[in-house]
């Protein structure tokens, strides 16, 4: 009997305009072009600068700050005030300011200072480009006494201890932070795929007036949802494996773990989501009751999963509703095996907890569809 | 229950909140039968056919289809029958024989069986020719003559019929009796509502309902003499003169 239901979901899914096309263009829409813009690196940051110096080190500084590659170099400003009505003007983030007498002091005293002011309305960008301005004016300061020490080591001597923070980079060198989406992504679009669509093709049989006509047979609820979820759960693992195709050339990102631990974690993960999207066809009559829905949970699930923002970082009760999140387990351990390669013994905890949403969602599902009223 | 009767409802309630859609209504239909099920808009039909094919549960009373309560096993319920509903509810993108694979599938059917039967099936149905139309793509009488096809693919004993000639024309819905005459014919139970009183005609017994009640039930003919009018048109006048519930 499930054959024959089989047959004609499969059918109707090839006869689509537009799924089959949707399940071609979205992995490549969202593998090539998301990972680039969806990065939180800061760079591009505009940069007013405002010399009152005029001397060959304050020259040397701005070069320095420029040829970094996070900063676009905006305009050298008159003054302070005229720097920050660039800011205002929304022409530029961040202003240095380096006051007059900047390298006679340097040469002299051996110690000076420069200002940093940085538009804060994006908080991250205004802290990660300070930062970086900073890190770049130490530099060149620590540079300068080194060069200074060669040509006077006997005074350097006087507070000459000083140490230098080398961080090593763990799973990530390059600290890529499109190394870090990708497997994220991968998560995003299995969602969309198993948890939406077979969802609204049960809805579109509601509207349509054809589930009627199924509920008058003898089809079983187990049948009957079975075969709505097997072609989305196959069209999934194709587009899953897709998209780690795509990683491999377009990223050179290859899982340091194991394939099958991604797979196994990839099965139980869709029938979990599938679950989920069969619970709110149960309780929506119309498509756009379901999409509303669909939509309102997985904004939720996707915000609060660690996706963009550390879960760590949010505040305790925020992290409690995590725990309800099916998103941020399969997210996480496709980010450990892919990047750290976790093996699947550290991953039991995330494999149970993904089985619990499995079990909860289906079984809800299948008790909640009724075949009469 | 005696072997002669196929669908038996005794009380047979259906209430949403406040509203009786369904008010106790006792009838009995016997094998072989074309039996008309005939009501104003809103009096509640379609409720009583949903009940009786159990695609909604009962308030009250009781009712049993081929042997079955209908409260207690739909599932055996539906084994047993077929429903074609008043609104089209076959796969639109499906082929028309992909259609009839599927239901008779679903009713477990070999794959053999199916081919033969869809041979047979097509050919009384004069569709031969469209075996490999997108169903989409038929006139609304096809549609309806494929859709009566499909609801006794699997020879059941007893087949429901919603409205099943709402709006086609005089000629093809003459040819449609006829195939519900053909089913009939082979024994299948047919259990049909209408608002055409030229067709209450075709049927062996006719129930008129009024207001979630039946009102009258028996042959036409006898019907007619009841009232002393000259046909089941006025019968129907009469009786749903009376209703108090406005039509939808």
């Amino acid at each position: 009997m499930l054959k024959y239901l089989l047959e004609k979901e499969f059918k109707q899914i090839m006869r689509n305009k537009f799924i089959p096309r949707m399940i071609i263009a979205m992995p490549l829409f969202m593998m090539l072009i998301m990972p680039w813009a969806a990065n939180q690196e800061v760079t591009n940051i505009r940069l007013t600068v405002v010399d009152n110096d005029r001397s060959i080190t304050s020259d040397e500084l701005v070069r320095k700050v420029v040829s970094s590659g996070y900063f676009i170099f905006q305009s050298v400003s008159d003054g302070s005030e005229e720097a920050l009505r660039d800011v205002d003007a929304g022409k530029a983030d961040i202003i240095l300011d380096i006051p007059n007498g900047f390298e006679k002091d340097l040469q002299t005293e051996r110690i000076s200072g420069v200002m940093i002011s940085s538009n804060s309305v994006n908080g991250t960008k205004g802290i990660l480009g300070s930062s970086y301005l900073a890190t770049i004016v130490n530099d060149f300061a620590s540079s300068l006494s080194e060069d200074m020490m060669m040509v006077q080591p006997v005074l350097s001597n006087q507070n000459g201890k000083s140490f230098r923070i080398m961080p090593q980079y763990k799973f990530n060198p390059h600290l890529d932070y499109k190394v870090f989406m990708v497997p994220a992504i991968m998560v995003m679009l299995l969602t969309m795929i198993t948890g939406f669509l077979p969802a609204f093709n049960i809805v579109g049989e509601k509207e349509a007036g054809t589930i009627e006509q199924i509920n008058v047979t003898p089809t079983s609820r187990m049948q009957f949802i079975l075969a709505k979820l097997i072609p989305y759960w196959c069209i999934g693992l194709i587009v899953f494996t897709l998209c780690m195709l795509l990683a491999v050339f377009v990223y050179s990102l290859i899982p340091v773990g194991s394939l099958l631990t991604i797979y196994i974690f990839a099965v139980v993960y869709i029938v979990a989501v599938s679950g989920m999207g069969l619970v709110v066809s149960n309780y929506s009559d119309t498509m756009q009751q379901a999409m509303f829905v669909m939509f309102f949970f997985i904004m939720i699930f996707l915000l609060m999963s660690g996706l963009l923002t550390p879960v760590a970082s949010m505040p305790d009760w925020a992290q409690y509703i995590t725990i309800f999140n099916p998103l941020k387990y399969f997210i996480s351990v496709m980010r450990m095996v892919y990047l750290k390669g976790s093996g699947f013994a550290e991953l039991v905890p995330h494999f149970l907890s993904l089985c619990g949403f499995a079990v909860v969602f289906n079984v809800w599902a299948i008790l909640g569809y009724r075949k009469r009223n | 229950m005696t072997e002669e009767y196929v669908i038996q409802a005794e009380n047979l309630t259906k209430r949403f909140g406040d509203f009786t859609a369904v008010d106790h209504i006792t009838f009995s239909v016997r094998r072989g039968e074309i039996f008309g099920f005939l009501g104003a808009n809103g009096a509640g039909k379609t409720t009583a056919m949903r009940m009786l094919c159990g695609l909604s549960r009962p308030s009250e009373g009781k009712g049993t289809v081929a042997g079955f309560d209908i409260g207690r096993y739909p599932e055996k319920v539906k084994r047993n029958i077929g429903y074609m509903s008043q609104k089209f509810s076959l796969y639109e993108d499906l082929r028309v024989w992909e259609n009839l694979r599927l239901y008779g599938g679903i009713y477990g059917m070999k794959d053999r069986e199916i081919a033969e039967k869809t041979d047979t099936v097509l050919r009384s149905i004069d569709m031969e020719s469209e075996r490999n139309t997108m169903v989409c793509d038929l006139p609304l009488g096809w549609k309806q003559k494929l859709a009566f096809a499909v609801s006794t693919f699997h020879n059941p004993k007893i087949v429901f019929l919603d409205e099943p000639t709402g709006g086609v024309d005089p000629i093809t819905r003459r040819r449609f009796w006829e195939q519900i005459y053909g089913a009939a014919a082979s024994g299948i139970t047919v259990f049909v509502t209408t608002h055409y009183m030229d067709e209450a005609e075709y049927c062996d017994r006719v129930s008129i309902m009024v207001d979630g009640r039946i009102k009258a039930l028996d042959s036409p003919m006898a019907l007619r003499n009841k009232f002393g009018v000259s046909d089941m048109d006025e019968v129907f006048r009469m009786l749903a003169r009376e209703a108090t519930r406005k039509g939808d």
